[in-house]
């Protein structure tokens, strides 16, 4: 290894050493706030190495892990994501008595993992990243070992991962008796391969493969752990898996099966395309009935990665663009979204129940209008972030006339906005009996919690009013995909 | 400069009266107001200073860039139709502020917030001719507006308020995929993005993406406006929003509809409009009838309205797509006293209201005893709203019969039919409510000088209208000749 690949390796070392250093801190004294400012610093100094590492860029390191302007632009996203799970983490931990400080450790490791899978060229690199943010997450989702939800989410978390990566592991071994290679690389050419017919065992593990990625992006039909892992972890643990436990993934995904030119066709097109209408009309219309919000942002997550995989499909110069814009769109709004949550949640209970934000607009404007915000962005109302991801999805779709995606996106998302207007209904209706919101409204707002709702609000309208900058960054760091 | 600053005008001064009202409602009210009268004095003076010069095809313009890359523009423009329309904006949203001094109670700051949103989305709406920036503002009316209904609505204000949003945002989001596969196929015509009116306005179509790309902006003007069979968000918006509220939806949202369809399915779709004119004229006419025959069978003040809107607007339907200037001329004039007519009679409605605490028009009656000038008003706006010649829904009714005689017949003998239908609910609604014995024995305080003033106003113009519609039609002429022409060249040619 060369000077040259160290430096590039730097934001992944500067991770992984601080949890080592973090495991370091905890064995000698337990402190919460150091545990948080450690880690902190640590992501940020990851986060500052990103232009170092970039400047020796694009660079394949030893087989496993390629590092190109892509890598880093999907790094700083979830590095930035996990900052945000650190901050809500603090206060959320704070209320709860509980062992605090191994929860840092566990997200630094499973930011590790997505960080490796983002960067991941290569079939051990893949798993190896993959086992590393399941097995923290494990560990993570049943955080909070005195609440039987917790522990029953964290048990089912650990039996569908495990097999899906053991379908995984299948789907590679097909591909590699076929092909005798471990490269990832092979899967654009699988499904790109206009025309002419792949192999069976190629088809077989590719869609083996697929399997596994679609179980961590929670599309359908691999969705069913979603709505009771997002309602049983802790809250600032939903947010992780919503954002950079997917983030992560997509990002491989998009890297490897963004088809050049044309969009997706053939046999994995058809896959793709399938999932992707079943998301978005399932998770939208299991969401109407919810009556947990922790549920309801999970069934519409279904819906979300849905509509991301219709960019993916659409592919062209615009769909790994569109792609990324909308998943930093999803990212900034759903961390607020969990956010607001974690703010408003007690010692003993978390508001997750819609009675829990019955007229919250009166008492505590700020937050609900925080709160309103994340939701609109969600329904992808314009002038929100949320809106522009959407119309540069639609634009990619249309450039590739995907027709028949693009409208069961508008259709499911008018669907979803049904369940977006109810929290709103809820939280702008007459205030509640006085039991809960003496409760509620008590609560002081933490301050590392506030500052980082505040900078997500204000990064919502950022990148629903000035895209250009953030634009042109994307189209720079995808150009080189393929 | 000036096109910005009307809309600025209308969010600073709602966010001003928001975070006024926490000291005192008053003066939230008292920012609202003088907010939208400054917008209203700013169009009076582009109104005046226009006068005497030649047309050019925009009044004012402004163009910044934005989007770069996909060439989106912040372009806001305004000829005749857009002032017009701009104009009866702020002149209803005086009249809504002051509508609503005495009934908002609750929350007043945040009240004023939205309203001053709303008008700020109408007011976008009506100048934007970047489509983006188009579909951006028809987006940001809704959010405000659903929150006017939902909060300050009446009894089944959540059921009204959702399903308004629910069909609007579909209808829009389908208007949203016509624009970007516009962009999308002037790109691959040209090499260029753009989401400029004028330049989309040369793209070439092949038949069927126009007739499909046509029928995405219809849905969305359709359901707005609303034709036939997409209207039955209306009753329930418009009966159970506030009074500011229902002024709004009638007298400015439906407008958008009619405007977005003079203003862009016309002249960027001219093939396939030959082939659904035709059609659309006769839901026009079906919508004429249909509102007409069930807002006589109402017993509710408010959704009696509602229906005569469905009425009103057919007539607006039929003149736009009766392909000639005279139609579409008094389907513009309409549309400007529809929204002052209605307006009224949703104000009268909440004024009857406040008073009554009830709309059924069945506890009603024998109200001219107690309330003379009150009901005097009432008579006046219901005779404007069955089109007595001399208030100006006559004009435009007339005018739009005229244009549609010629080159449909027998759809103007059946949209006349509507008149008289017409005729059987604004003699029912004046009749029941007002004449009579009083046989509930009603003791009610008559009209206080501000509602003297807001319904003077709108009395006013409606004569105006009526009587001497010339300035109207004088400013909107070049616009809708701009549009028409494009529309309709052919045709124009044959006759």
């Amino acid at each position: 290894m060369s000077h040259a690949d160290f430096v590039a390796l730097f934001p992944l070392m500067i991770v992984s050493a601080t949890a080592v250093l973090l495991m370091l801190s905890i064995a000698i004294r337990r402190n919460h706030r150091t545990a948080a400012v450690i880690s902190l610093i640590g992501v940020a100094a990851a986060l500052g190495s990103l232009p170092f590492a970039s400047s020796v860029a694009p660079r394949q390191v030893t087989g496993f892990l390629i590092l190109d302007s892509y890598s880093f632009l999907y790094m700083a996203i979830l590095l930035i994501a996990s900052v945000f799970v650190f901050l809500f983490g603090y206060d959320y931990l704070n209320r709860r008595q509980e062992h605090r400080e191994e929860f840092y450790l566990l997200v630094l490791l499973a930011t590790t993992g997505a960080m490796v899978l983002a960067a991941s060229s290569n079939f051990a690199s893949f798993f190896l990243g993959l086992e590393l943010l399941s097995v923290s997450l494990y560990a993570l989702i049943a955080y909070i070992r005195t609440e039987r939800v917790a522990i029953e989410a964290g048990i089912k978390y650990l039996v569908l991962a495990a097999s899906s990566s053991a379908v995984l592991l299948f789907g590679f071994a097909l591909i590699y008796s076929e092909s005798g290679s471990m490269k990832l690389s092979q899967f654009t050419a699988i499904t790109s391969s206009t025309g002419q017919t792949s192999s069976v065992l190629l088809l077989t593990g590719l869609m083996l493969t697929l399997t596994g990625i679609g179980f961590k992006l929670a599309v359908v039909p691999f969705h069913l752990w979603t709505p009771d892992v997002y309602e049983g972890a802790p809250l600032p643990v939903t947010a992780f898996i919503a954002t950079v436990s997917k983030g992560g993934m997509f990002a491989l995904l998009l890297r490897w099966f963004h088809p050049q030119g044309e969009g997706l066709a053939g046999a994995s097109g058809l896959v793709l395309s399938i999932i992707a209408i079943a998301s978005m009309l399932t998770g939208n219309l299991l969401a109407l009935r919810q009556t947990n919000v922790k549920r309801i942002l999970a069934y519409s997550s279904i819906a979300h990665m849905g509509y991301l995989l219709v960019a993916l499909i659409a592919g062209g110069t615009l769909g790994a663009p569109a792609a990324t814009y909308y998943l930093m769109a999803y990212l900034v709004t759903i961390l607020g979204a969990f956010g607001t949550m974690t703010t408003l949640s007690g010692s003993r209970w978390e508001a997750s129940s819609l009675d829990s934000y019955r007229g919250l607009f009166w008492h505590r404007p700020l937050v609900a209008a925080a709160f309103t915000t994340m939701l609109l962005s969600l329904a992808g109302i314009p002038l929100t972030a949320g809106f522009l991801g959407k119309f540069y999805v639609l634009t990619s779709g249309a450039a590739q006339s995907r027709w028949v995606l693009l409208l069961t996106l508008v259709v499911s998302s008018t669907i979803g906005l049904f369940y977006y207007l109810r929290i709103l209904v809820v939280m702008y209706g007459r205030p509640a009996e006085p039991v809960t919101i003496a409760d509620a409204g008590t609560l002081p707002l933490p301050l590392p919690a506030t500052l980082a709702l505040a900078v997500l609000t204000g990064l919502v309208f950022l990148l629903g009013l000035y895209p250009t900058p953030l634009w042109n960054v994307i189209v720079e760091a995808t150009r080189g995909l393929g | 400069m000036i096109l910005p600053s009307l809309i600025m005008t209308l969010i600073v001064g709602g966010i001003a009266s928001w975070i006024v009202a926490r000291r005192s409602p008053d003066a939230a009210r008292w920012i609202a107001l003088v907010s939208v009268m400054v917008d209203l004095a700013m169009c009076l003076g582009i109104w005046i200073m226009q006068a005497g010069r030649t047309p050019e095809r925009w009044l004012v313009e402004c163009n910044f860039s934005w989007i770069p890359q996909f060439g989106i523009r912040f372009h806001l423009a305004i000829d005749g139709l857009s002032l017009t329309l701009l104009l009866l904006t702020y002149f209803l949203g005086v009249m809504a502020v002051l509508s609503s001094w005495s009934e908002i109670r609750e929350k007043v700051g945040f009240f004023h917030f939205n309203l001053l949103w709303v008008l700020a989305g109408i007011t976008g709406v009506f100048m934007a001719v970047d489509l983006f920036v188009f579909y951006l503002f028809w987006e940001l009316m809704l959010v405000p507006m659903y929150f006017l209904i939902g909060i300050w609505g009446h009894e089944r204000r959540i059921y009204a308020a959702t399903k308004f949003f629910l069909f609007t945002q579909l209808s829009g989001l389908l208007m949203l995929i016509a624009i970007v596969a516009l962009a999308v196929f002037h790109h691959q015509s040209t090499g260029v993005y753009t989401f400029d009116y004028q330049q989309l306005l040369h793209t070439s179509l092949s038949p069927r993406a126009a007739r499909l790309l046509m029928i995405g902006f219809l849905v969305a003007f359709a359901v707005k406006l609303p034709a036939f069979p997409f209207h039955t968000w209306l009753p329930d918006a418009h009966t159970e929003a506030p009074t500011a509220g229902s002024v709004v939806l009638a007298g400015l949202l439906l407008k958008t509809g009619a405007y977005g369809l003079i203003r862009f399915v016309l002249p960027l779709f001219p093939g396939p409009l030959r082939e659904l004119a035709p059609l659309m004229m006769t839901v026009g006419v079906i919508g004429i009838l249909y509102g007409a025959v069930l807002a006589v069978g109402q017993t509710d003040l408010k959704r009696l309205v509602a229906y005569t809107s469905v009425s009103h607007m057919g007539f607006v339907l039929l003149g736009i797509f009766a392909g000639n200037q005279i139609a579409l001329e008094g389907a513009v004039v309409q549309m400007v006293s529809h929204g002052i007519s209605t307006g009224a009679l949703f104000i009268l409605a909440g004024l009857l209201q406040e008073r009554l605490h009830t709309r059924e028009l069945s506890q009603m009656g024998g109200l001219w005893e107690t309330m003379p000038a009150l009901s005097g008003a009432g008579l006046v706006f219901a005779m404007a709203s069955l089109g007595l010649p001399g208030l100006g829904d006559f004009v435009g009714e007339f005018l739009v019969l005229l244009g549609t005689y010629r080159s449909n017949a027998r759809l103007a003998i059946f949209a006349t039919l509507g008149l008289l239908a017409a005729t059987l609910y604004g003699l029912r609604f004046a009749q029941g409510a007002f004449q009579g014995p009083n046989r509930h024995h009603w003791k009610l305080p008559d009209m206080r000088p501000r509602e003297w003033a807001v319904l003077g106003l709108m009395m006013i113009c409606l004569v105006w209208i009526g009587l001497y519609p010339h300035p109207v039609l004088h400013t909107i002429r070049p616009g809708l000749a701009a549009a028409q022409q494009i529309a309709f060249s052919q045709e124009m040619v044959r006759r």
